[in-house]
């Protein structure tokens, strides 16, 4: 499956008023690619993610998807193409149990009882059996997340993003979504964003690096995390440990 | 969870078996009530039943999914005034009973297409709303003129249209429903709206419904086109507001612009705040009890209904914000923890 480019954007770009938030950005990702993507606060890679699924219009340039131009789709038309995404921010129906977020998004690719049949493939997989019934704006923020990560996977998607998967979460919950990331990524080509260093070196094998709405550097997690500029602008003393 | 009201659980859970008991109890009660209570009493329920289906279709696009259409009067006037003008004209009832249904569904999907499909946000569409049911209520009383006439009826401007035909029974030879045949009628058609929607929350489309009104966003990175379910939702609004009003109609053989009032379109808010917007059994209750408030304090002289009615809104907002149905079922539910923490030990 690996090979053809799934998604590629052509010097794309946001405006925020004056402010470039993203600039020129000519991005490329082949199927079945798990790509991340860091860079310092204010980078524009959240920004990036919200163009590619509508949440944002870009004021220029071109985003392609699987043979499509999405440039200015709505959110609901990309999600139907099948690019799935996790936002920062926990992204859920708050008042809602977990079952029945789960179900809605399982619900769009399939009918009925195949649905109820994709929550339950996907709550095994995530162990959430114990929270099905909450509700989820009752869950703390780590679970949330997970939620999310299954609503996503629950509308099998083509492409998966996922902005800061492992925020707020225990370094136990961070090493299962880790692997997590790692299974889903043998159907689903994904991109993930992160700071934290020790959970890209567990998925990642390619790694883009924004620095003010640009794209700095390009390259596998080793080269980026030893390149003196990487390091100068982001890493610090981190990457150094 | 503890905080959660007894029976008012997501809506997206089948109802138990004391849920259809009640709707049978409340439908049998309901249809007993004519042979029992005296002509005035049918009348004063009967309004509080045609009215209940006023509030529903606001609880419901409020409640459920989020829109708070302030004008649904704009869809009850419109009933009433369609009916109304059908009837005379044409001196049969049943097509104009339909018509007016459907006219407020049209009217609905076209007001809704440009305020939803245009994105407004949520705070502009109530403005809208109201704005709407306004401008219908200043247009009606500005046909006063001989000219105003729709076929064979005048508009008569802020004295309303008298004499409204009464309900004929189709294929009944003209036969017309007296007060207990309207009471049976209102009472029929408001437990199979508030069943109707029920069930309809149960389904995939109203499930989506819900998922709006939690986040529209997330509904549509799922792929839903959440306008369109918006938009179809506030025209199942517009019907079930415009079969309020052609009732209305019927009941009192009258229409006139204070249908689309003001003050009209506060009362609807009211009697949802009251009864309580996250159930569909609370807007009517709330619109019972504060008809019947109404009703009471004007035979007790105060003199003063208004004021009181702001004084119970304000209490309600303020004290008991979730409403009346719903603050019960938090007692309840928390009465029965506790009885069960006693028999427990």
């Amino acid at each position: 499956m690996t090979g053809d480019t799934i998604l590629e954007t052509f010097a794309l770009e946001k405006r925020f008023g004056g402010v470039r938030a993203i600039a020129d950005v000519d991005f490329r990702l082949q199927t079945g690619e798990l790509r991340c993507l860091i860079g310092p606060n204010g980078a524009g890679k959240s920004t990036f993610f919200k163009m590619i699924t509508g949440q944002h219009r870009p004021t220029g340039g071109r985003v392609m998807f699987d043979g499509t131009d999405i440039t200015a789709a709505p959110a609901y038309r990309i999600g139907r193409l099948g690019i799935g995404i996790k936002n920062q921010v926990p992204d859920v129906f708050d008042g809602l149990s977990t079952a029945e977020n789960l179900w809605l998004a399982a619900r769009f690719a399939r009918r009925g009882p195949r649905a109820r049949e994709t929550v339950a493939a996907v709550v095994e997989r995530l162990a959430l059996a114990p929270i099905l019934d909450a509700p989820v704006g009752e869950l703390a923020h780590g679970q949330r997340q997970w939620v999310e990560i299954a609503m996503v996977i629950a509308r099998e998607p083509k492409l998966i993003l996922l902005d800061e998967p492992s925020a707020g979460m225990s370094l136990d919950e961070t090493n299962r979504t880790a692997a997590l990331i790692r299974e889903v990524n043998r159907t689903t080509t994904m991109i993930v964003v992160e700071h934290d260093m020790q959970f890209i070196r567990q998925i990642a094998t390619k790694v883009t690096v924004f620095h003010q709405g640009r794209i700095l550097v390009e390259d596998s997690v080793d080269r980026v995390m030893s390149d003196p500029m990487v390091r100068d602008i982001y890493l610090g003393k981190q990457a150094a440990a | 969870m503890a905080g959660r009201p007894l029976g008012l659980g997501p809506a997206a859970s089948p109802p138990k078996w004391w849920w259809w008991l009640f709707v049978v109890l409340l439908g049998a009660g309901l249809l007993a009530m004519p042979s029992l209570v005296d002509i005035s009493v049918q009348l004063d329920v009967s309004i509080m039943l045609i009215l209940a289906l006023l509030a529903l279709s606001m609880s419901f696009l409020w409640g459920y999914v989020g829109i708070l259409s302030f004008g649904q009067t704009a869809f009850f006037g419109l009933g009433g005034y369609t009916y109304a003008v059908l009837a005379l004209n044409l001196g049969e009832t049943t097509g104009s009973m339909l018509a007016a249904l459907v006219l407020p569904m049209l009217f609905a999907a076209v007001l809704g297409y440009f305020m939803i499909y245009g994105r407004i946000s949520d705070i502009y569409l109530s403005v809208m709303t109201l704005v709407v049911t306004l401008i219908l209520e200043k247009g009606i009383r500005a046909t006063s003129g001989d000219q105003f006439v729709i076929g064979t009826v005048r508009l008569n401007g802020q004295n309303g249209i008298p004499s409204v035909p009464s309900l004929q029974i189709p294929w009944g030879g003209g036969a017309e429903l007296f007060i207990d045949g309207v009471f049976y009628l209102a009472a029929v058609l408001l437990i199979l709206v508030y069943v109707g929607l029920r069930l309809l929350l149960l389904t995939h489309f109203g499930r989506v419904l819900v998922s709006i009104r939690e986040n529209e966003r997330r509904t549509e990175l799922l792929g839903y086109d959440s306008r369109r379910y918006k938009l179809a939702a506030f025209v199942i609004a517009g019907a079930i507001a415009g079969l309020s009003g052609a009732l209305y109609a019927v009941w009192g053989n009258f229409v006139a612009p204070e249908m689309f009032n003001l003050s009209q379109a506060a009362q609807v808010i009211i009697w949802v705040i009251v009864g309580g917007k996250s159930t569909l059994i609370g807007p009517i209750a709330g619109t019972a009890l504060i008809q019947y408030l109404t009703t009471w304090l004007g035979t007790q002289g105060v003199g003063q209904v208004t004021l009181v009615l702001g004084v119970v809104l304000m209490v309600f907002v303020l004290v008991f914000n979730q409403g009346l149905l719903p603050t019960v079922g938090l007692i309840l539910a928390g009465l029965r923890n506790r009885m069960r923490a006693g028999t427990g030990r």
